[in-house]
């Protein structure tokens, strides 16, 4: 899932031009700058993998003075892979996998103290979105920042909606899972 | 708590509307210069609060203090004051006077306070500005968007300088872009004049504009520090 998300990330910076996997890095986390940067490693795999698959090609090699860098730019294959895969929709979120949820009914099922774990997981939530507020309300921030931030934002809200919403159900939520 | 002296603290508040219970011995400090979200679900006692500090209603038990003094025990002739000078309070719904312009609504409280007319325009005119809705001074509030009102009724909590500014859910009625552009500008302008802003809402969005969170459950408080 991720392997394929950074695939079309990729194609997607390609389909501005020609360039080498240090720049596409370097674009990427710009891009993204809330996202888990990437790593080199990872980046020349991916475009191994587009060259592989008919999605991209080598245009040339240069040096600069420094090492060896491969210039790529995407094929006409490529960009029909990459509209298709953005016009796609993606499912929404079909099983629920989240370590909040999962603490939870375990603390539940196990007879632990999922109130005070909700209470100081919503602390830490807060603190991270007071600090995304702050990323995203700084004086020149730019579009992808408040993109990124407006993203995690409104997942970090949704996970706290769910933990109020838990909060307050728990007691019959805890007399359910017992009785099961 | 670092700072010993807080500006404003509520100590064991109870307070009952007819036989409800809205607040249970409810403590909270609000800090000079501070921005606080109360957050909690309807009906916790966070609107009851507000009014017990900013000395609108008077809690049955506890007490408010306001600079070291018991605010709670000031005649009704110094709350009005206050009110006119040291507090400014902003409403989910502004509640701009629908009959005078936005400017005319900035300048009121000023010139409820002897200031001179043109000096009370110019005030007016230039917290408009700070709202980013200067081009709407002459409009009246029917003609305004939510969000253009609401940033007018901040220009108009804001416009005397005072020392605390109490926002009842500010943004409740709002869209997330005019909520965004609201709360920027409300925290914007406090952080510059050093207003301490006491921020109801039930927005956990809105309350991550501010520099600390308490939480009302059942008419009691806790506190919200991240513990790792």
């Amino acid at each position: 899932m991720i392997a394929m998300s950074t695939r079309h990330i990729l194609l997607g910076l390609l389909a501005g031009g020609p360039s080498h996997g240090y720049d596409l890095k370097r674009r990427h986390d710009e891009r993204f700058p809330q996202a888990r940067p990437l790593a080199y490693g990872q980046v020349y795999t991916t475009l191994q993998r587009l060259v592989r698959d008919g999605f991209a090609e080598i245009e040339g090699t240069d040096s600069d003075g420094g090492p060896e860098r491969t210039t790529y730019h995407s094929t006409a294959e490529g960009a029909r892979e990459l509209a298709e895969w953005a016009g796609r929709i993606a499912p929404p979120a079909p099983f629920v996998t989240n370590e909040i949820f999962a603490k939870v009914v375990v603390s539940i099922l196990s007879g632990g103290d999922p109130a005070t774990y909700l209470r100081k997981q919503r602390a830490a939530h807060m603190e991270r979105m007071r600090e995304l507020t702050a990323v995203k309300t700084a004086a020149g921030a730019d579009l992808a920042t408040v993109l990124s931030a407006d993203y995690a934002l409104n997942h970090l809200d949704a996970d706290l909606r769910w933990m109020t919403t838990t909060a307050a159900r728990l007691t019959t939520l805890t007399a359910e899972v017992d009785s099961a | 708590m670092s700072n010993p002296v807080p500006l404003l603290a509520a100590r064991d508040l109870v307070k009952a509307h007819g036989s409800t219970e809205a607040l249970r011995g409810a403590s909270v400090e609000l800090r000079a210069g501070e921005i606080l979200a109360v957050t909690g679900a309807s009906g916790s006692g966070k609107s009851t609060l507000l009014h017990c500090l900013a000395g609108i209603v008077r809690p049955d038990d506890g007490t408010v203090t306001y600079g070291g003094e018991r605010l709670d025990q000031f005649p009704e002739k110094r709350l009005s004051e206050l009110r006119r000078t040291e507090f400014g309070v902003v409403f989910q719904f502004g509640q701009l006077i629908p009959e005078l312009t936005a400017l005319d609504n900035v300048a009121l409280p000023l010139l409820l306070a002897g200031t001179s007319r043109e000096d009370a325009h110019q005030r007016a005119g230039e917290w408009l500005e700070r709202f980013g809705v200067r081009g709407q001074a002459e409009l009246r509030p029917g003609g305004m968007s939510g969000g253009q009102a609401q940033r007018a009724s901040l220009a108009r909590a804001l416009v005397t300088g005072p020392k605390v500014v109490f926002a009842d859910e500010p943004t409740g009625a709002l869209d997330s872009l005019a909520s965004e552009q609201v709360m920027t500008a409300l925290v914007q302008t406090a952080r510059e004049s050093g207003t301490a802003v006491l921020l109801i809402t039930h927005d956990d969005q809105v309350a991550a504009y501010a520099d600390r969170e308490v939480r009302l459950s059942d008419g009691t408080v806790s506190a919200l520090e991240v513990t790792a």
